[in-house]
């Protein structure tokens, strides 16, 4: 038997899901698709029945990719669990509707039953369930209340076969529905409630979004760094080196596969960062460089996503996020590529549109340093004074907002109105948090560690065999010329192509005025993304589009270090 | 009065009184319960040109510029 959880957005129907399901949880992707579900497995009468949480939706008549997706799972299911928000009854009745006119058995669970009370919303339930012809269930996920009687009475579900309505005939039979089975007693805002009011106006808005924003920045570099300072170095330096080391002796410590797999010895010692071999920076580069923060940016975007701060985040910042042909909802990948570029590239998924993903990944590629290289800008810029860090920044900051209005200008389309449900403020479980969190976490290792492992290793063939020093050549005119860095400094430029990591490493090494040091890493951060974000971009955009966006970032690299060269 | 809204002012109410769009549109808003005849509250607008927030039903909904002032609704203005 196969259960369908439908419902409207933000009515819970993930946590009830979780209540339902075992720990065998499955994410996946619809075939063809960017929409993710979730499936797991329960038992109705001791038989085996699978689940499909699906994609939230407010209608049958689709009106984006995630509810035509909705409306194709329907009519693969055997019965469904229509989730409704019991504190908006009206609008989540709608769907309700529909779903009776369909040839498909259909039991209601009344969610968030527990918040009707002393939200003043009183409910009829054996009159609902009368009027509707099938079974009304209260449930509330939180706390598991209901979930028990939910499961019993699934063969009770039934199809009505009601005739079908249009929008306003739908519209009218909800308004006399509601009518006869709820009732309202005005009570005083609550404090909470106030504070919903208060983040999506502009004054208070701003304020609350900066304490937010920076909050989440210290808790996710606090965690990501945590992770990375006592798990994963120790684990690496402890466990693995000597393993690698005695490898690296098997192999003759040298040679053309030595240096593919181990990766070049720095002064007779494996350098996670620098050897570049596919088992050491090849594992490393992954795994305790991006991991940890893919653990800390997934737990905190989960947390804001489930409390329902991220949708007026989204409406506040919607102004300026138009200009550069997005919509506010592109302001997650552009947060969490300050953190890491490959979950920011993999979170452009959020958006809508072809367009709107092209533009926003190239954006975080080209103006959005990661933490690595922010730490690196400011070891090695900061050396030469803070107003140095601070140019790079606002450089950065100013190709931004210039690069993602001329896309927005010369590419074809429209960036798509928001139109986005503001929810209530609620508390996740933790439960449920985490297993998000793991279910992001297991998506990335799938489907991003192998491609960045395959990358690794051509590019080492290609650089052990060479053909670096070849580019180098070809490039140093542009590199001494237009963008006025010294000789020396050539191979790391070009390094940087495809290992952003060490290449910073090496411009120090070259001597260097401060204005070429500037340059010199605003070049390299815009230049193109560290190799793991370069397949990650790859996978998403397709071959065509990366082309296209990889095109963009070389030539506006050299503009804006061109520009720089004359203006400093 | 009559105004868009885009052009009421926040926490005012009113009822909406036509949706100039197409199909589309009429669809994606109705699907959220704003159809003619509806009694919505205006939350908030951000500033140059942002999206509108209204209350309607139980829920709140954040709105494009572009489509609030596509929305026409009877504004209630307590006298004096």
């Amino acid at each position: 038997m196969k259960i369908l959880l439908m419902g409207n957005p933000n009515v819970g129907k993930s946590v009830l899901f979780s209540r339902l399901t075992g720990v065998r949880v499955l994410s996946s992707n619809y075939p063809g698709t960017t929409v993710g579900y979730t499936r797991g497995f329960m038992k109705v009468n001791d038989e085996p029945a699978e689940v499909i949480d699906v994609p939230g939706t407010y209608t049958l008549e689709p009106t984006c990719e995630a509810e035509e997706i909705a409306l194709k799972m329907l009519k693969t299911g055997d019965v469904v669990i229509s989730v409704i928000d019991a504190t908006n009854l009206e609008r989540n009745l709608y769907l309700t509707l529909q779903l009776l006119e369909k040839d498909i058995p259909v039991i209601v669970a009344l969610n968030l039953w527990d918040d009707t009370r002393h939200r003043g919303i009183n409910i009829d339930l054996d009159k609902l369930e009368s009027i509707l012809g099938i079974p009304v269930i209260p449930t509330s996920a939180l706390t598991g209340q209901g979930i028990k009687n939910l499961v019993r009475s699934i063969p009770r579900a039934s199809a009505p076969h009601a005739p079908a309505l249009n929008l306003n005939e739908r519209w009218a039979l909800i308004g006399n529905i509601t009518g006869q089975v709820q009732q309202i007693t005005h009570r005083h805002h609550r404090w909470y409630e106030r504070l919903e009011d208060a983040s999506v106006k502009p004054r208070f808005g701003y304020i609350i979004a900066a304490l937010v924003l920076s909050a989440s920045f210290f808790i996710i570099r606090f965690i990501g760094e945590s992770l990375i300072g006592y798990l994963f170095d120790p684990l690496f330096d402890n466990l693995w080196t000597p393993v690698l080391m005695k490898l690296s002796n098997f192999m003759g410590g040298g040679g053309f596969w030595h240096d593919v797999i181990v990766g070049k010895l720095i002064s007779g010692e494996i350098h996670f960062v620098e050897s570049f071999g596919l088992l050491s920076s090849g594992l490393y580069v992954p795994f305790a460089m991006v991991l940890p923060y893919i653990v800390s940016f997934y737990l905190i975007l989960g947390l804001l996503e489930d409390i329902g701060y991220l949708p007026r985040l989204a409406v506040l910042l919607d102004t300026t996020m138009h200009r550069l042909g997005l919509h506010g909802y592109a302001i997650i990948p552009t947060l969490l590529g300050l953190g890491c570029n490959v979950p920011a590239v993999l979170a452009t998924r959020v958006l809508e549109s072809k367009r709107e993903r092209f533009i926003a990944a190239t954006l975080v590629c080209i103006a959005i340093p990661c933490v690595s290289a922010q730490a690196m800008i400011f070891g090695l810029v900061g050396k030469y004074g803070v107003q140095y860090v601070a140019i790079v920044y606002a450089t950065l900051f100013i190709v931004w907002l210039i690069l993602g209005t001329i896309l927005n200008r010369t590419m074809k389309g429209l960036s798509p109105e928001l139109l986005i449900e503001i929810p209530p403020y609620r508390f996740p479980p933790w439960r449920t948090v985490f297993q998000k969190l793991g279910m992001r976490i297991r998506g990335f290792l799938v489907e991003a560690v192998p491609i960045i492992l395959a990358a690794v290793l051509v590019i080492n063939i290609l650089f052990v065999m060479g053909v670096f020093d070849y580019i180098a050549n070809f490039a140093a005119p542009v590199i001494t010329g237009i963008l006025g860095l010294p000789k020396e400094s050539v191979t790391a430029v070009v390094i940087g192509f495809l290992r952003k990591d060490a290449a910073l490493g090496m411009l120090a090494l070259s001597p260097m005025t401060a204005k070429q040091m500037v340059i010199g890493s605003i070049v390299l951060t815009m230049f193109f993304p560290c190799i793991a974000t370069f397949v990650v971009l790859l996978k998403e955009l397709g071959l065509k589009n990366f082309l296209k966006s990889a095109g963009i970032m070389i030539s506006s690299a050299i503009i804006v270090g061109g520009i720089l060269n004359i203006l400093l | 009065m009559v105004q868009t809204l885009s052009e009421m002012r926040a926490d005012e109410c009113g009822a909406i009184l036509e949706i100039h769009g197409g199909q589309g549109l009429t669809n994606r808003l109705g699907a959220l319960g704003i159809i003619p005849g509806k009694k919505i509250t205006k939350i908030s607008s951000a500033s140059a040109r942002g999206p509108v927030t209204i209350q309607v039903n139980r829920s709140q909904v954040a709105l494009g510029f572009g489509m609030a002032s596509k929305i026409l609704v009877n504004v209630d203005r307590k006298a004096g």
